[in-house]
């Protein structure tokens, strides 16, 4: 049997238990059914009073126990519910309730491994036994995910045992706020929410702030459509955000934290709160932290489901318990935010870096990634690729490698690899741009993607496919923009409005030559007379698709027609008149009564009446109706 | 709630009718910072935010009604009007969305006779709402039903959902 001792920190420092059982609860796979699999797994293994028969085996356990447990999202979402059994390091993927027996009979009562539930590499059809093997997790380096997936997130003590809370006693007992702010300077941190300011430099802003009251948020507001690493953070490893919050606090001298989580993640939320309590109940938080005497509490806030309160000081005055609007930067927070005392505002992501840092110091923290940009990054890496999920890789890692290598290749739209498929990648949201083939082997940090015209933003990857309409997804950010801005600046609330109705022209077919000229001025308007990041950026997916994909908007423009096939009102389908036998059924079918044509001749489509539902192409046995791509058939 | 129980909230007693928007208030101290999670709460106990609970929060907090109002009207989560008993939320976020989520909606709509302007049908069974992104991308495309979550969703299986809640719904009426 294959055991890696050295590889299970945490196994063997549970409750002496040898096998572990550890089924993933993050959001994805519960949506896929792992709570009806973990209560499977305890019924089974109390029918068949599993500790016993584990404790004839001598060679390997001799404690006699095997446990299971849960723990937070380890990335692999798509395949999930994901079971892993310790020390093994065996991965199961897409496990059913019924997969358990078989995997207690085989992997827990004998030594072997359920092929039939391992993940198979796309492409060459390579069984993968466990996450040493398998290039999705081999090709990342999980420092801020490390623990994510191992430890159970409601359990303090697990994470305790995996060291946890030494970087906060750290910071507390045998550090100065000047040096906690010197290491966070020196590590060359910056703020993994999207701006990619330096965090050192925050905090040391703030620290010099003379007065006694203070406050540091965790930003965990996560909106960008499409990303989902801070949620995966918080669901997995909570107590890693409070650790961090509280290294922040003694950083500058705080007595309130606060952690303002999107509604729209129940899970992070309800797993924060629980974290909350039981550091209370340690006594990592309250009236004497570590003996010291400080006193320091922290408050989990649901936000109301508003994009621009990501933005810092909308932030506030939402916490302020106003409508979330921007206001004009400086003064800075960190001179005059919540409530008007210095605040220092950072992600999820950020604080759990700077746990990290602490613990490590600096110099390792920088061993990774970019000169300009230290240390790793996580990334949602979803839309047409192979493997979607959470990944963890250093700056300077190329496109290649993320969407290709972990990501396993793009898919079709029937879901199966198309090598040549690649289209582009869409980064950061809807403050955004995007990545085509050229990009393909550019080391992305903070500054290499500036360069052109994208950004980190928060992390969101979204790989699209040759099918993929450029225009339609420009549209989808301006829509998305467009709802969520506040209404603040005119630029902004009305700007973003009148490019939405042009795009719209565009994708319905009524452009002209004006179009496009009139978009891209209006497009730098906003970006110019808008105040906070919401409406800087709100243009850029258009201005960045425009850019790679000129040809795309010509045609749409031009000649009417979308070369994905995906914009409905451009669609102009028609009967073959060679195939149609003249059955009548699409004639029927059709919600409109568009088509005509009598019994056995070919029928004709009006084009004026049509709405391109798709109907009949769905109906016809003869697959005589054409112009209508695949996906809408 | 169907519309007659509906009905029947709004014909209770005042004294009756706030007395849960009092426990919130007092839960809250009665601080005006504390607006957004107080009508959260509200809203968890109403299913939306009736007009006159607003005006009664404003009291309650000494604030203008305007200021309430306004927060209310701000946040996406806040609804003024009645939701269904099952709240259908399709996540459109950009992986979703590129994995094909509004064929879903549409199947969805045309199943239930609900178009852009009427989101709840007549019965307060099902209200259908558009959600930015839920994360969980790795599932895409997704459809949240109160809160369980299912991904990789088809327009086929959306419906198949909603059969089952109704074909449930009948049973136990």
């Amino acid at each position: 049997m294959n055991t890696q001792p050295h590889e299970l920190p945490v196994a063997n420092m549970l409750m002496g238990a040898q096998r572990r059982v550890v089924i993933c609860a993050g959001t994805g796979c519960m949506a896929n059914g792992a709570m009806k699999v973990y209560a499977a797994f305890q019924q089974e293994m109390a029918d068949k009073n599993l500790p016993v028969v584990l404790e004839l085996r001598a060679e390997n356990d001799n404690h006699g126990k095997t446990a299971v447990t849960r723990s937070g999202c380890q990335g692999f979402c798509q395949m999930g519910p994901l079971v892993t059994i310790f020390p093994e390091n065996i991965l199961y993927t897409r496990v059913k309730p019924a997969d358990v027996d078989d995997i207690i009979t085989t992997s827990l009562v004998a030594d072997g491994v359920v092929e039939r539930l391992l993940y198979t590499e796309p492409g060459n059809g390579h069984a993968c036994r466990g996450t040493d093997d398998i290039p999705f997790y081999t090709r990342q380096q999980r420092f801020v995910l490390g623990d994510c997936g191992t430890i159970d997130p409601e359990n303090i003590d697990e994470y305790i045992r995996n060291g946890g809370y030494r970087a906060a006693r750290k910071a507390f007992l045998e550090m100065s706020p000047e040096s906690i702010c010197a290491e966070m300077v020196e590590s060359g941190l910056r703020g993994r929410g999207g701006g990619g300011f330096p965090t050192g430099r925050k905090w040391e802003a703030a620290r010099r702030q003379a007065g006694e009251k203070k406050y540091v948020i965790c930003n965990a507001d996560e909106g960008d459509p499409g990303a989902f690493m801070n949620r995966s953070v918080m669901e997995g490893n909570p107590h890693s955000v409070i650790e961090g919050l509280m290294i922040a606090a003694r950083a500058i001298g705080a007595d309130e934290t606060l952690v303002y989580v999107r509604a729209e993640y129940p899970l992070a939320v309800q797993r924060m709160r629980r974290a909350v309590r039981d550091a209370t109940e340690r006594g990592l938080l309250g009236a004497n932290v570590f003996g010291t005497g400080c006193s320091l509490s922290c408050e989990i806030m649901e936000g109301a489901g508003a994009f621009v309160c990501g933005e810092e000081t909308a932030m506030i005055a939402s916490i302020e318990g106003q409508r979330g609007m921007p206001r004009p930067k400086p003064p800075f927070p960190a001179q005059s935010g919540l409530w008007g005392k210095p605040t220092i505002i950072n992600n999820v992501e950020t604080l759990a870096h700077a746990v990290r840092i602490i613990r490590q110091g600096a110099a390792r923290f920088r061993a990774l990634g970019t000169a300009g940009s230290p240390g790793t990054k996580t990334f949602a890496l979803t839309g047409h690729v192979a493997n979607t999920g959470l990944i963890e890789v250093p700056f300077g890692t190329t496109l290649r490698e993320i969407v290709h290598n972990i990501g396993g290749g793009i898919t079709g739209s029937d879901g199966s690899i198309d090598p040549a498929g690649f289209k582009a990648v869409q980064i950061g949201g809807p403050s955004g741009g995007c990545l085509t083939r050229e990009h393909l082997d550019l080391p992305m940090d903070f500054d290499s993607l500036r360069g052109v015209g994208a950004m980190v933003g928060s992390g969101g990857l979204v790989a699209m496919n040759r099918d993929t309409c450029m225009v339609s997804v420009a549209r989808f950010f301006m829509e998305f923009t467009q709802r969520e801005s506040c209404g603040k600046c005119v630029l902004c609330r009305e700007g973003t409005r009148q490019m939405l109705v042009l795009m719209d022209d565009i994708i319905e077919g009524r452009a002209d030559e004006r179009t496009l000229p009139l978009l891209k001025e209006l497009a730098l308007a906003v970006q110019k007379g808008s105040l906070c990041g919401l409406g800087k950026t709100a243009p850029n997916p258009v201005l960045s698709t425009l850019r790679h994909f000129p040809e795309e908007y010509e045609a749409h423009v031009r000649d009417k027609v979308c070369p994905a096939g995906q914009c409905t009102a451009l669609l102009k389908p028609w009967i073959n008149a060679e195939k149609c036998k003249g059955c009548g059924k699409c004639a029927k079918k059709c919600p409109v009564e568009a088509i005509d044509g009598a019994l056995k001749q070919p029928h004709v489509i009006d084009q004026e009446k049509c709405i391109k539902c798709g109907a009949c192409a769905q109906s016809c046995k003869f697959g005589a109706v054409d112009g209508l791509p695949g996906g809408r058939a | 709630m169907n519309a007659c129980e509906l009905a029947a909230t709004h014909l209770q007693s005042p004294a009756r009718r706030y007395e849960k928007v009092g426990v919130i208030l007092e839960q809250n101290g009665r601080q005006p910072q504390r607006l957004i999670p107080i009508l959260q709460a509200v809203q968890e106990e109403y299913r939306y935010l009736p007009e006159d609970v607003l005006t009664y929060v404003a009291t309650g907090l000494d604030i203008p009604p305007a200021r309430v109002f306004g927060v209310a009207t701000f946040y996406s989560h806040f609804a003024l009007e009645p939701k269904g008993k099952y709240c259908i939320r399709l996540c459109d976020g950009t992986a979703c969305h590129v994995k094909r989520s509004i064929p879903i909606l549409e199947a969805i709509c045309r199943r239930l006779g609900l178009s852009a302007k009427r989101m709840t049908t007549e019965d307060m069974l099902f209200t259908v709402e558009t959600v930015a992104c839920l994360g969980a991308c790795g599932l895409a495309p997704v459809v949240v039903i109160n809160e369980e979550v299912h991904g990789q969703m088809t327009p086929e299986a959306a419906i198949r959902l909603i059969d089952e809640i109704e074909q449930q719904e009948k049973v136990q009426a």
